[in-house]
């Protein structure tokens, strides 16, 4: 639908102005951002691939050290329980904002259109993520915290959220759901703005309830937009750090030692950037796997509303 | 998390975008105006120094000192990013663990080859102080400027509360069997909900609501310093095999195993707050433990003895804070960590003379007395020490003896300084909390203390 929308118009274009070579204008339009994104994107990956196959400390000379690091990293357990804690980290952070970022974007949809409910909604992706984990490590302190006061109050036992192994990620993920599911829901709703009115309309005719027609008309026509959403989501969760620099800073032990906090550690702390470098490319490397799976599996490339 | 144009990017992305706002956010950094840059972390030392800086530019016309204040962890990352954008100060405040590191990435000058320093003689400093600061070179990193030691801080009115008379404090026991009296005092000192004392038959120790011994954490990233240190010293234990420079680790050594045993096991007994209680990897400190009423006693620095005193209860009442000496041990004397700061150059200032002069004039004499009389550190001069003892004793009536006498009596061991400290921080923090949670036993510090051994088998 898009292709054709394109083609009919740059033909109605040429019709009227005649040939034109619009190229040199294109580039110079895009110029910047080519530059930003050379500077700031392109440069860096490849320079952080060169680093990894080094000893460097960022004061001195990076050292060629072949594959050094790689082989340091596979013998590494702390990378290992990392990059396990990362992923239980994703699976409860992900499927539990994915399902409620869906109800309420179809909530939104369904039963209200109100703006300054769509704006509540989104309240919390404004408040930033350094903030988000203050104030929850305030609330959810052992000892001193309202959260934690509530509970003694109800007679229930006091939680460590933030401070036992088995609280730990499930609160971090809550945080960041807290935090992410307004702004998800946001683009699940503009989705589902694309799906014509008249699809539910013939639905009603035929008698289907909201929930059948959740199933059958919503979720299939949604799923490109959701496969999106889910691509560009799983990313970002991949990438946790603030939370965990701010909260538990890795641990109790190391049961909140995501990759991207052992990475800055080893890095700015250790100052071993060479073994940080193969980490991160280690972590590139997942992402380019998770995101092509995704991709493929949920079909994203194409619409069933064209 | 989520940003606005979600890219695919590496950390290799993030590391160096970072690097690059940091070296952006610095204005600060040396320059050759006459104007020395100089850095500490401590909020309460800086009036101190300010009238240091004062004295120091009275007395060189065209030199004057702008002192910036970072607390403690972004202190360091600062000035991380410092050496790496150039906008690192002349002269800095420096911790033992942390100097060796400098050394190797080649950040620090040797005050040696600096005119004003040249001439710093081991001698006038508390003893063993000025050659902490030499590196394995032999060349001298830091100008010493004070000492601290640990000691228990206790609170009189819980003291009062149990019947309990503060000069019994003076000469406490422990041993890792049944830990002495010091144990004794502890368990009296807890208090269960119901308000039945630790010693007591029917003590609840899942309900606790004040406990006996305060707790900064397992004391994993700084060898116990205000943690186990004290008992493990006095059960004559020593973390390396030689001090400074050590490369074989001791934490396979019963003395420590042993001590760190009972140590956390005052945990499981209720007389200590557990992990989650002091609240995981954001602990409150022993001071506040005291002032909330979750502690009746800790041990702690004498870098603390301004904190303590200014603390007040819930009506703004001021707290009684008396101090008491760390328990004598199974080696038949007491043990107190000695450590101490020291000022350095780095290699970024472009006026080494004049950021000598400065350093030279912060380990002298004049400067020395200034912060003795302000009476928040003990100046690494003996003349300078004696200025905060009186001070102490005349403004804020407290005898610190519980510090000064560990040095008088040389019952003192250093901190372990060793290269890859931060390494070994890094290695042993998580594995000392496991131990504390309890999560891990005490023998697992075997394993660590192989892979402390091998980092200095693949470094060297």
């Amino acid at each position: 639908m898009v292709t054709t929308t394109s083609i009919r118009s740059a033909k109605s274009g040429r019709a009227r102005n005649g040939p034109r070579d619009d190229t040199r204008l294109a580039l110079l339009f895009i110029l910047p951002a080519l530059i930003g994104f050379g500077v700031f994107l392109v440069w860096p990956t490849l320079r952080g691939i060169y680093l990894s196959f080094t000893k460097f400390n960022l004061l001195t000379p990076p050292q060629f050290n072949g594959l050094d690091n790689y082989v340091r990293m596979v013998q590494d357990p702390v990378f290992w329980n990392a990059l396990k804690v990362t992923l239980y980290y994703v699976i409860l952070n992900i499927g539990l904002q994915t399902v409620l970022a869906l109800v309420i974007a179809v909530m939104m949809q369904r039963l209200t259109q109100r703006t300054w409910l769509r704006g509540i909604v989104l309240t919390p992706f404004l408040v930033s993520n350094v903030v988000a984990a203050m104030v929850f490590l305030w609330i959810l302190d052992y000892q001193l915290g309202i959260g934690n006061t509530i509970l003694a109050a109800v007679g229930v036992d006091r939680i460590p959220f933030l401070s036992s192994s088995s609280w730990v990620i499930p609160t971090i993920a809550f945080i960041n759901v807290w935090r992410h599911v307004g702004y998800t829901a946001l683009l699940i709703f503009a989705g589902l703005q694309t799906i014509p009115e008249t699809v539910y309309e013939a639905g009603r005719i035929d008698g289907a309830s909201e929930v059948r027609m959740f199933r059958s008309i919503t979720v299939p026509l949604l799923r490109p937009i959701l496969s999106l959403v889910l691509i560009i989501t799983v990313v970002g969760s991949f990438q946790v750090f603030d939370t965990v620099a701010i909260a538990t800073r890795g641990g109790p032990v190391d049961s909140s030692r995501v990759l991207q906090f052992y990475i800055y550690d080893v890095a700015f702390g250790r100052f071993q950037f060479g073994y940080a470098s193969a980490m991160s490319v280690a972590l590139l490397a997942v992402l380019v796997v998770v995101t092509f799976l995704q991709y493929r599996l949920t079909r994203a490339e194409t619409s069933d509303l064209a | 998390m989520i940003t606005f144009r979600q890219r695919i990017r590496t950390a290799a992305v993030a590391l160096v975008t970072v690097t690059a706002l940091a070296a952006c956010g610095g204005t600060t950094g040396s320059s050759a105006n006459g104007t020395i840059e100089y850095w500490l972390w401590d909020s309460a030392q800086q009036p101190g120094y300010q009238k240091c800086a004062d004295a120091f530019a009275k007395a060189n016309p065209g030199l004057k000192i702008h002192i910036s204040q970072y607390g403690w962890d972004a202190y360091w990352s600062k000035l991380t990013a410092g050496f790496i954008a150039d906008t690192a100060p002349d002269v800095f405040t420096d911790h033992l663990s942390k100097f060796a590191q400098y050394v190797d990435l080649k950040v620090l000058r040797p005050l040696d080859d600096l005119g004003p320093t040249s001439d710093i003689k081991d001698g006038d400093y508390q003893q063993g102080l000025a050659e902490l600061w030499k590196g394995q070179d032999g060349k001298r990193y830091g100008a010493p400027k004070d000492w601290d030691t640990i000691a228990i801080f206790y609170d009189a009115a819980a003291l009062k509360a149990g019947g309990v008379d503060p000069a019994e404090l003076q000469n406490l026991t422990w041993n890792p069997q049944d830990g002495g009296t010091f144990e004794k005092l502890v368990a009296h000192l807890t208090i269960d909900e119901k308000g039945v004392r630790g010693d007591q038959p029917g003590f609840d120790k899942t309900h606790v609501k004040t406990h006996g011994l305060a707790s900064e954490g397992s004391g994993g990233g700084g060898w116990g310093q205000t943690q186990w240190s004290a008992f493990a010293g006095s059960a004559g234990w020593q973390a390396t095999d030689k001090n400074p420079w050590g490369t074989k680790f001791n934490l396979d050594q019963p003395a420590l195993q042993d001590t760190l045993s009972w140590y956390f096991g005052l945990v499981q007994k209720g007389y200590m707050p557990s992990y989650e209680e002091i609240g995981g990897a954001s602990a409150i400190g022993t001071d506040k433990q005291i002032q909330s009423g979750t502690a009746a006693l800790g041990l702690s620095g004498s870098w603390m003895i301004s904190s303590f005193t200014k603390l007040t209860d819930s009506a703004g009442k001021k707290l009684d804070i008396g101090l008491a000496p760390t328990p004598i041990g199974p080696s038949g004397k007491r043990a107190s960590m000695f450590n101490g700061l020291a000022d350095s150059v780095t290699t970024l200032s472009k006026q080494p003379e004049n950021a000598a002069k400065w350093v030279a004039f912060l380990s002298g004499a004049e400067c020395q007395n200034i912060i003795g009389q302000s009476g928040v550190v003990f100046p690494a001069r003996p003349a300078g020490t004696q200025l905060a003892i009186a001070f102490n004793k005349s403004e804020r009536k407290l005898d610190v003896t519980p510090f000064t006498r560990q040095v008088v009596d040389k019952t003192t061991f250093l901190f372990p300084v060793t290269t890859n400290a931060a390494d070994i921080a890094a290695l042993m923090a998580p594995r000392f909390d496991a131990v504390y949670i309890g999560s891990s036993p005490i023998s697992s510090l075997t394993k660590l203390n192989t892979q402390l051994d091998d980092l200095f088998k693949v470094a060297q």
